[in-house]
């Protein structure tokens, strides 16, 4: 009977006790896309503001990183880099990793971040997590810049062979931010109201990024742990980022597809369960 | 009969108290079995009314709001009226969207927007111009709307100096201008606001109360209003919703709900005044009950600044001797027990003869002067320049609330210092 009177009424709004599993509101998250873009501009701003070299400083993190590899993991410790030169595949390894890492964490960490604001105005949840995807890109952009630098270096030299693969590198990130937004959220929602998931993500990264080929290559890994890897949806995308820009490692479509399917899977088990508690997680947080 | 825009059905919110942890955790898990396997209806569990006088409670859960029921009207201004924790905050969350209600439904028609703090995503690094794009987009207006409305929006706040400045850099006034100028342009068909006006000077406060007025009138835009300041609820509101515990006790004609709102739970927290052994003195005349009434001769435990406010002293006679007149005194306290005031009504030459066992003393007071906050009272007698009795304790409290002090609709920095004045200006040259 309700339902006759509502279209009757015309009601815009209706704010209900009810949780529906599959009450996922795109069109809202439509009506708000101008505000993912306002939040980019904000996260991008606000990091360089004040600051003499601005967005240089996204380069220094992942920098860093690789000259620390290099000198710890292969001149001291000398693991394999599958012939590739040392910075290109340390450097291969880190960017695609930070992007994921941010990703997730800026979606698991949704609740938390933003709590004050959430607490005084309604926009659509997912909207802070989604414009971090956007705005970690950037960075990724500036970091892949160096990366194509330090490749055009190394292919003068003849030293890695960068084959029509490269043209994979969009679907890779695609699938990295898909798996990372999803992932991110269904932590997110189990942070709400117990946060002693939060204390478990830290570890938990580590253990992933142990369990992906970054610091060592695919090849090295013992054949009695291989069919354990490849269960691990990071390291087809890793793999083939590797092998389109050096032509060393392998590449396998199947991988690909397996982490593809995966990253959806994640998305939308994590936007179900998102939906599920956002409705009122203030009352908890 | 004029259009219904948002239509509140039935709507409760359940809180758990308490914190969470392990405990929480086994709850949880109890209650999900029980609603799994036992289909048990998880909300007939207890949970008690709101009423923070009930200090220990059986339950762990509390009905912020019960079983609410209203329609609005398009082209109303609702003023939401209540004490502390009658659930005026936890009613502007769910029709915000900001939680959700644990039972009932609400029925909105129309965009709304929601303001329940000002300058929400703020951010101190950048500036005027771009907190003004980010703080727009959060309040759900799109680009190209917050493009047209730009210069509106700076021209309204006063602040096209330093609109290129890191808002970190602005003082608060103008932050909060320019966080209420965007507010204010947003547009909504429904907007609602909690008791922001509370800040910026007097010539902005009246400058945004015209334009909430001007937004109603002209485009017959709906607004829903939380606020401790009568005042602005006066001049602003043509309908009233006045809550209580967590239900709707009055709805309807503004005056009304506010005079309701005043004499609402005229309770006497001084029962056992007589009784008590908290006490200096000979005796001999004590006090014996205390309560506050308005110039009507109600009982009442809210004031308006501006009003007149009556003490009603009950005083008994414990001996049979005759007594010789006394001399009432009274002191009046803020609510961190700083002194306000005090008066004796032999300052004034007047004394009282007790002839009767209980006598009652009233004191008129003309004009509430005391800012908005609660104050108390104590007392003393002294009968033939002895000292008969020195209560201990708080003769009676009562809630001062912001009235039309100046009669003139403005607010003013009600909560600056301890006392409101108003006097003549002039000037000479």
């Amino acid at each position: 009977m309700n339902s006759v009177i509502n279209k009757k009424e015309n009601w815009t709004t209706v704010i209900s006790s009810k949780k529906k599993w599959f009450d996922i509101n795109i069109k809202d998250i439509i009506t708000y896309k101008d505000l993912i873009f306002v939040l980019v501009k904000r996260d991008i701003v606000s990091i360089y503001k004040q600051t003499v070299l601005g967005p240089i400083w996204f380069l220094f993190g992942p920098l860093f990183t690789v000259f620390t590899y290099t000198f710890a993991f292969s001149t001291i410790a000398n693991i394999s880099t599958d012939d590739i030169p040392a910075p290109v595949f340390y450097l291969a390894g880190t960017i695609l990793w930070s992007y994921f890492q941010s990703c997730f964490g800026g979606a698991a960490n949704t609740f938390n971040a933003n709590a004050n604001i959430f607490g005084k105005v309604y926009f659509p949840r997912l909207i802070p997590a989604i414009s971090l995807v956007f705005s970690n890109l950037l960075k990724l952009g500036l970091q892949f810049i160096v990366f194509v630098l330090f490749c055009v270096f190394y292919t003068k030299q003849g030293l890695i062979h960068p084959n029509m693969y490269v043209f994979f590198f969009p679907v890779l990130i695609i699938i990295m931010a898909i798996m990372g937004l999803g992932v991110g959220l269904i932590l997110s929602s189990m942070t709400v109201k117990y946060r002693d998931v939060n204390q478990l993500i830290s570890p938990f990264m580590m253990l992933v990024m142990y369990a992906s080929p970054i610091i060592y290559p695919s090849s090295s890994v013992p054949t009695i742990l291989k069919p354990y890897l490849s269960l691990n949806p990071i390291v087809p995308i890793i793999d083939t980022f590797r092998f389109a820009f050096t032509g060393a490692g392998q590449f396998s479509l199947n991988g690909l597809l397996f982490s593809f399917v995966f990253s959806l899977i994640a998305l939308f088990t994590g936007v179900l369960f998102f939906n599920r508690v956002e409705k009122n997680f203030i009352d908890s947080i | 009969m004029s259009e219904v825009v948002v239509k509140v059905e039935g709507v409760s919110k359940r809180y758990r108290l308490g914190i969470v942890g392990a405990k929480s955790m086994f709850e949880d898990v109890k209650k999900f079995f029980n609603k799994y396997f036992k289909r048990i209806d998880i909300l007939q569990d207890e949970g008690e009314v709101n009423d923070r006088t009930i200090t220990s409670t059986s339950s762990n859960y509390v009905w912020s709001l019960k079983n609410l029921n209203f329609e609005i009207e398009k082209g109303d201004v609702v003023g939401i009226i209540g004490r502390n924790g009658a659930g005026k905050s936890t009613l502007l969350k769910i029709l915000s969207r900001i939680t959700a209600p644990t039972e009932g439904e609400i029925k909105i028609k129309g965009k709304i927007a929601s303001l329940l703090e000002v300058g929400t995503g703020f951010h101190p690094e950048l500036t005027g111009r771009e907190n003004i794009y980010l703080n727009g987009s959060i309040l759900g207006m799109s680009k190209t709307e917050i493009s047209a409305k730009l210069h509106d929006i700076i021209e309204f706040a006063e602040v096209q100096r330093y609109i290129d400045t890191p808002v970190k850099r602005y003082s608060s006034g103008m932050y909060v201008r320019l966080a209420f100028s965007i507010a204010v342009h947003l547009e909504p068909d429904i907007l609602i606001v909690d008791e922001v006006l509370a800040v910026g000077d007097a010539d902005f406060q009246r400058k945004c109360i015209n334009k909430m007025a001007e937004i109603s009138k002209k485009d017959g835009r709906t607004i829903l209003f939380v606020s401790h300041v009568m005042a602005s609820i006066q001049s602003l509101c043509n309908k009233t919703i006045l809550l209580d515990n967590g239900t709707v006790k009055f709805i309807g004609d503004v005056d009304l709900g506010i005079n309701k709102y005043l004499e609402n739970k005229a309770v006497s927290i001084s029962k056992k005044i007589e009784e008590s052994k908290q006490r200096d003195g000979n005796g001999k005349v004590i006090f014996s009950d205390f309560h506050f009434e308005n110039s009507k001769g109600d009982k009442i435990d809210t004031i308006l600044t501006g009003q007149q406010l009556v003490f009603v002293f009950k005083i008994k006679k414990c001996t049979h001797e005759n007594l010789g007149a006394i001399d009432i005194g009274f002191s009046v306290h803020d609510k961190h027990d700083f002194g306000l005031a005090n008066l004796y009504s032999s300052y004034q030459k007047i004394l009282f003869d007790v002839d009767a066992d209980y006598s009652i003393i009233k004191f008129l007071l003309p004009d509430v002067t005391f800012t908005p906050g609660y104050i108390t009272v104590k007392g003393r007698i002294i009968e033939s320049g002895v000292e008969s009795d020195a209560y201990h304790g708080v003769l009676g409290e009562i809630l001062v609330e912001m009235g039309d002090f100046y009669q003139t609709g403005i607010v003013g920095q009600s909560n600056w210092g301890k006392y409101l004045i108003k006097g003549e200006w002039i000037k000479l040259v």
